[in-house]
Formats: structure tokens, sequence, C-alpha cells
């Protein structure tokens, strides 16, 4: 425990601009993985539990549209739409049988696509951990902002991951398909009454979905090694996220993300030994206050 | 075939299955000829290890070298006229698994002996079920001092051919110093896995860091979690604290993550680094820039010892499997080849003969320091093997200067680090 080092943390700049920036590097990855969950259980009301799953698709595939193209705007592009394309065939193929059965069963298979795809991704890529490397134009040392260091690479990741997030806000709260949308979450018999084809909605919801993890997989895949298996971590990470947030809010997606990127990044130098301990701490608490998250609304009908 | 009727469990057929099945149970007892004929029979070897997920290297170059010596003591004839069979299984790195999969390797596999190739997360685990099951077990992966030193965990049939955490915190500790004397390093800081072998090796290092070098003052230490995907925080909270100097015993797959993030960051522009497991090839030839400052021990290097059966060694082993050996693979090679010299000096395959002759068996090797490796009696763990520090370089020879280890220093400062623990 080590509050004496939070403290001095807080009245010395550097300190707060480096940990706040790895606060928003963390909380804008996060953000962009839970956005996902949280629409996909805001509109089905469905956990896709291998949402896990997507992101690590999403890493692989910026890795070898990578290795292909050898640009990185390329790759990131290539695995949104990559796993956008798995989502949305998942959700035909597989979810769409399920929505009417137990919760279990959701999880069932759910958990079935997470094995399959670590084993899939095994053979295809191979057990071996790999990893990308730094893009070239990133390789710049890291910026010296009143004396916290924050390295380039992380300064594009957070502004690609705000302008997705702005993008997003901005097609759901402006667009004709954003208010569809936002209409099937809120009552979808009435919306399918008007004539809506639902389930095209849905599938569209599970491909965003799927485009939102797959962008952050290949974002994140510079910074990070990629082995079968590497999307658990960083599912339960976006649970958390979302019950603090609210499931099915976006925006509750976003602040959650951030609060959690923040509570990681400072609570490491104050209580370095208890960081996961701190983390659901805050969603214990918040849950008590909030209990639908603290921009959620109330569970459907 | 669940019958509810008293008077069927008398019943003729019920009674004709329960005979076919007493016969067939008693005739497997006596040994049809046909199906064991003990001559040819085959000597199954288990392993347990990680095939898969961060650390998948140490489970594939485990696998490698031991097949290749496996295929070496086949191909002279085996052990007279019977042959080694290696079954290797993957626990993922989850010690649960490692030992169901241990266990299952045992009674349903049929293996006389195991060689654990897991890491210290697994290798405790397995350690109990080779002990609960009463089989020999040659841990080879494991580096936790205390798997051999504690003499609470200590059984007659389990032994480890692997270096040792406190061998390695002794002879790093004693180059550590010298460079901190040199360079004027006093605030230290750890960055070390948080599980057994993170805590016992980083604890055991920065004893001796100290006992050589009063000056050195430890500042800080972090804990990241074992196969943890971002350092972020970690990294940052580094460059806080700004000590001159860093220590690490994370590896694998979680170093080459940690060198490339913290790169980024300029972590280590004007730092030392000392990370007892980076001299190996996996980190070395993954790792996109290895920075200045980088001192390692010498895991597995084919220009360490720089003898023709060490290279040999090393160029054999990559025509094979187009890969370089890792630590892991020599650490394997070895098992096996005291195996196999014990099978022989004990004339038997049986658990407990052959463990008798390994106590205190020395073979020739190309990994000793000397060119042989022991296997010390008192508490069944592999001795002599080269050991050595350095600065490492982006390219091969990697260790220009490797600064070897005193052997004789290590027998002394580890009888007394026994006593204080209360090991001895």
């Amino acid at each position: 425990m080590n509050p004496q080092a939070l403290l001095e943390c807080f009245s010395s700049a550097s300190c707060i601009v480096t940990q706040m920036g790895t606060g928003l590097i963390v909380g804008s990855l996060l953000f962009l993985v839970a956005a996902g969950l949280t629409l996909i259980f805001g509109v089905l009301g469905v956990v896709n539990f291998a949402h896990g799953s997507f992101y690590m698709l999403g890493a692989y595939l910026a890795l070898t549209a990578y290795r292909l193209t050898g640009n990185f705007a390329i790759a990131v592009v290539a695995a949104g739409i990559g796993v956008g394309l798995f989502g949305f065939l998942f959700e035909r193929f597989l979810m769409r049988r399920v929505y009417k059965a137990d919760v279990l069963m959701q999880l069932l298979v759910c958990y079935a696509l997470v094995l399959i795809m670590d084993d899939v991704v095994k053979i295809v890529w191979g057990a071996e951990f790999l990893s990308m490397g730094m893009p070239e134009s990133f390789q710049a040392p890291p910026f010296f902002i009143a004396g916290g260091v924050v390295p380039v690479f992380y300064v594009y990741l957070i502004a690609a991951a705000m302008l997705i997030a702005l993008a997003l806000w901005g097609i759901l709260t402006f667009s004709r398909i954003g208010k569809i949308i936002r209409a099937a979450a809120q009552n979808p018999t009435m919306t399918s009454a008007l004539g809506i084809n639902t389930s095209l909605i849905y599938a569209a919801v599970f491909a965003v979905g799927g485009v939102l993890a797959g962008l952050a997989g290949g974002l994140a895949a510079p910074v990070r090694s990629m082995s079968p298996g590497m999307g658990f971590s960083i599912l339960i990470e976006s649970f958390i996220v979302t019950v603090i947030g609210g499931m099915g809010s976006v925006s509750g997606a976003l602040v959650g993300a951030l609060l959690i990127g923040l509570i990681r990044s400072f609570g490491t130098i104050g209580f370095p030994l208890f960081v996961e301990g701190l983390m659901f701490l805050a969603m214990v608490l918040i849950l008590i206050l909030r209990p639908n998250g603290l921009l959620g609304k109330e569970s459907r009908a | 075939m669940y019958s509810k009727d008293p008077k069927d469990l008398a019943s003729p057929k019920r009674r004709r299955l329960i005979q076919s099945a007493a016969s067939i149970a008693g005739g497997s007892t006596l040994g049809f000829p046909a199906l064991s004929l003990a001559q040819n029979k085959p000597i199954r070897i288990g392993m347990p290890t990680i095939l898969s997920g961060r650390v998948a290297m140490l489970g594939q170059s485990s696998g490698n070298a031991a097949n290749m010596e496996v295929e070496k003591f086949n191909a002279s004839g085996g052990f007279g006229g019977r042959k080694i069979e290696l079954i290797i299984r993957d626990s993922k790195g989850q010690p649960q698994e490692a030992a169901r999969v241990a266990r299952e390797l045992v009674t349903a596999d049929g293996c006389e002996i195991l060689i654990d190739a897991e890491a210290s997360s697994g290798a405790f685990a397995v350690h109990e079920v080779a002990r609960d099951l009463g089989v020999l077990v040659i841990h080879t992966c494991s580096e936790t001092s205390s798997l051999t030193a504690d003499p609470k965990l200590r059984t007659p049939l389990a032994f480890r051919c692997a270096r040792q955490g406190v061998h390695d915190a002794i002879i790093g500790g004693a180059y550590a110093a010298k460079v901190a004397k040199e360079k004027n390093l006093r605030r230290w800081m750890t960055c070390s896995p948080d599980y057994a072998y993170g805590r016992d090796t980083t604890a055991e290092f920065a004893e001796y860091l100290k006992f050589f070098n009063k000056d050195v003052e430890l500042v800080g230490e972090a804990w990241p979690k074992l196969f943890q995907a971002d350092y972020s925080e970690v990294i940052t909270r580094l460059l806080q604290v700004n000590p001159q100097a860093i220590y690490s015993c994370l590896w694998g797959g979680d170093l080459t993550s940690f060198i490339d993030q913290a790169n980024i960051y300029a972590l280590f522009s004007g730092k030392q680094f000392f990370s007892v497991n980076a001299a190996d090839y996996a980190v070395l030839t993954n790792v996109k820039n290895v920075p200045l400052g980088l001192h390692s021990g010498n895991r597995y290097l084919q220009s360490f010892p720089n003898t023709p059966g060490n290279t040999n060694w090393a160029s054999s082993y990559q025509a094979k499997f187009k890969d370089l050996p890792l630590n892991w693979a020599w650490q394997n090679a070895a098992a096996i080849q005291f195996l196999t010299a014990a099978i022989k000096k004990a004339k038997s395959t049986d658990g407990k003969k052959v463990a008798q002759a390994l106590e205190g068996l020395s073979i020739d090797s190309p990994f000793g320091a000397n060119g042989k490796l022991t296997m010390r009696a008192q508490d069944h763990t592999v001795v002599d093997y080269a050991l050595a520090w350095g600065e490492l370089s982006g390219k091969e020879p990697y260790m220009k200067n490797p600064v070897p280890g005193s052997w004789k220093q290590i027998a002394e400062l580890e009888a007394e680090w026994k006593k204080r623990k209360g090991f001895a």
C-alpha cells in the first residue's frame, strides 16, 4: 500500500500527465471492445460472451494484413471489416437460433465459439505468440509533456478511438439507421410491426459490434503480443466496464472504460498490489449506488 | 439394462455377463501372452508441458529436445531392446490441467516415468501428483529453488534437471553488484511476474545484490500478473519512480512484450536493465530492439560454453527443427541423458532403482561448466551447469563477453542460504 506515493503523484505534473495518458490508453481500447458488447446487449438482450474472440480475431487479421501490405491503416480497417463480417455470420447462423432459449444456452453457444476460435487461430497462425512490432511511422521517441511521457503511438490510438466513438454516437443519434437501432432496442415488437426488418437490424448490430472489437484488436496489435486465447482477459474487463457504465449504454461504456483506465493507472501507483481489487471494488460501489450502472436505463421488460 | 425385478438379479444372462467380465479381468492380470511381452514393451515416459498460449515455446523446445535425445537412444538399441516412447500432452499453462494431464499419463496411458516440462505454476502441481502415484519424476522447466531445496517437498522419486533461481541469483547478484559499483547504480527497482518463481527469484536476487554491494537501495517493486497483456501501468510506474537500474525475471513472451512496450516509452534510456531471462533466443530474435544496457544470465547460448560439443548440439537441433534451441531445450535434453544413463546403471526401469542410480550421478555433457553435469544427491537437483552473466547485443553472438560463475562460490553461499531459510 502506497497512498503516500499516490498523493505525491497528484502534486506532480509529470506524473499526472503520464498516468492520465496511460489511463486514457487503457480506457480507449477497453471502450472499443465494451461498446460493441453493450450495443449487442442493449439491442438484442444477448450477452456476447464470444466478444473476446472477436477482439483476438481482429488482432490476428490486422497482423496478416500488415504483413501483406505494410500499411497499418489498411491493416486496422481490414481487421474491422473482417471481424464485422464474422460477427454478421455468427449472428445469422448461430446466435439467431438461441434468442428465445435460456440464457445458459446462449452462453454455451458463445463459449463454444470461443473454444473453436482459439483452436482455429492456433491452426492458422500457430500456437506461438506473434508480435506485429511498431509500424515505422510511430517509431519516433515519445512526447514529453510537462515532464510526463506519452508515446507517439498511443496518442494516435486515443485519437482513433475517440473518432470512432464520435462516429458511433453520430450514427446512433442522427442517422436513420441509428434511430431504427434505438427503436429496436426499446421495443422490438413495435418496430417490426412498423414493417422494419428487425432480423436484419439484429445482424447489423452484431456486425457493428464485431467491427468495433476488430478495430480494437487491430489498433492494439502493435503493442500486444498475440496468442490463441488472448481474448479472455479483455473480455472480463469489458464486462466490468459494461456493468459499470450500464448495459446497453454506449456513452456509459465510454465513461466506464475511462474510469477503469484511470483507476488502473493511478491505482498502480498508490496500491500496486491491489489494482485488480480496486477495479472490482469500484464496480461493487457503483452497483450499490446505482444498480443499473452509471448511465444505464431500467432493465428491459 | 436396469431391471427392477429381483428375479433378474440372478438371471442366466446376468450371470453370464459377470462370468465373462471376471475372466477377462483375471486373464489380463495373468497377462495374455500375446498382449504383454515385457521384453519389448516400450518404456513409456509422459511429459506434461505447455504447448499453447504466450509461452508455447517452452513446450515446443522441451518436446523437440527430448525427442531428439530419445531418438538417439532408441537408434542405439535402447535399453536391452526396449525403446522409449515419449508421450507429450498440453496443459495450456494451467496448473489444474497440468495435474490432470500428469495423472492421466500415468493411470490411463501407462507411463512409468514423468518428465515434467511445466513452468513452476504447474510443476508444483505435477510434483504432488507424482508423489501421490509413487512415480519417478524429473522436473525440467521449473527454476523455483524451493521445489528441491525445501525438505517438506522432497520425495525420493522427484528430481530437477534445470537451472535454479538461487544459483542465478548468487551469480547474477555478484555480477550486478560489480556493474553497480562501476556505474554507480544505487537506486534499483524490480518488475517481476506475480507467482512463486517471480517472487522467490526476485527476492533471492535482491538479497545477493545487497550482500555483494551494500550501497544499493531497492526503491520500489512492481508485480505484473503472469501472462499479463498490457504493461503500460507498470511501465509508467517505473518511469515515475525513476530508478537507475531495473531487475526483472519476466520470461518468454511476457519479457518480449514488456521490452517492446517499454521501448515505446523510452523506459530504458539512461537505465541499466538486468533481465535474467533475456539471453534466450526466443526473446532475442523476437524483440524489435534490444536496448542498450541490457544484462542477462546465459539461459541457452550456442556460444557459451564455447566448445565444439555445445555448438554441435545447437547445430543438430537447428538442422532438425529449423529453430534455435532455448533454455528449456538443453534442460530436457540433459534430463533424458541423465535418465538413460541411470536406467543403464540400475539395469532396470523401476522408478525406485533408477532414482537411486540418479543420486550423485555425473554425466558428460556439452551443457556442463566443465564438460560434466552432476545430479546432486542431497537435494536431487542438477549442478555444475554452464552459468554466466553478461551484457547483450542485438545479434550473434548476443553475449560477447560472458562472465562465468564460480560453482565454488555458489556451493558456499547456497549452503548458507539454505540454512537461513530453514531448508538445511
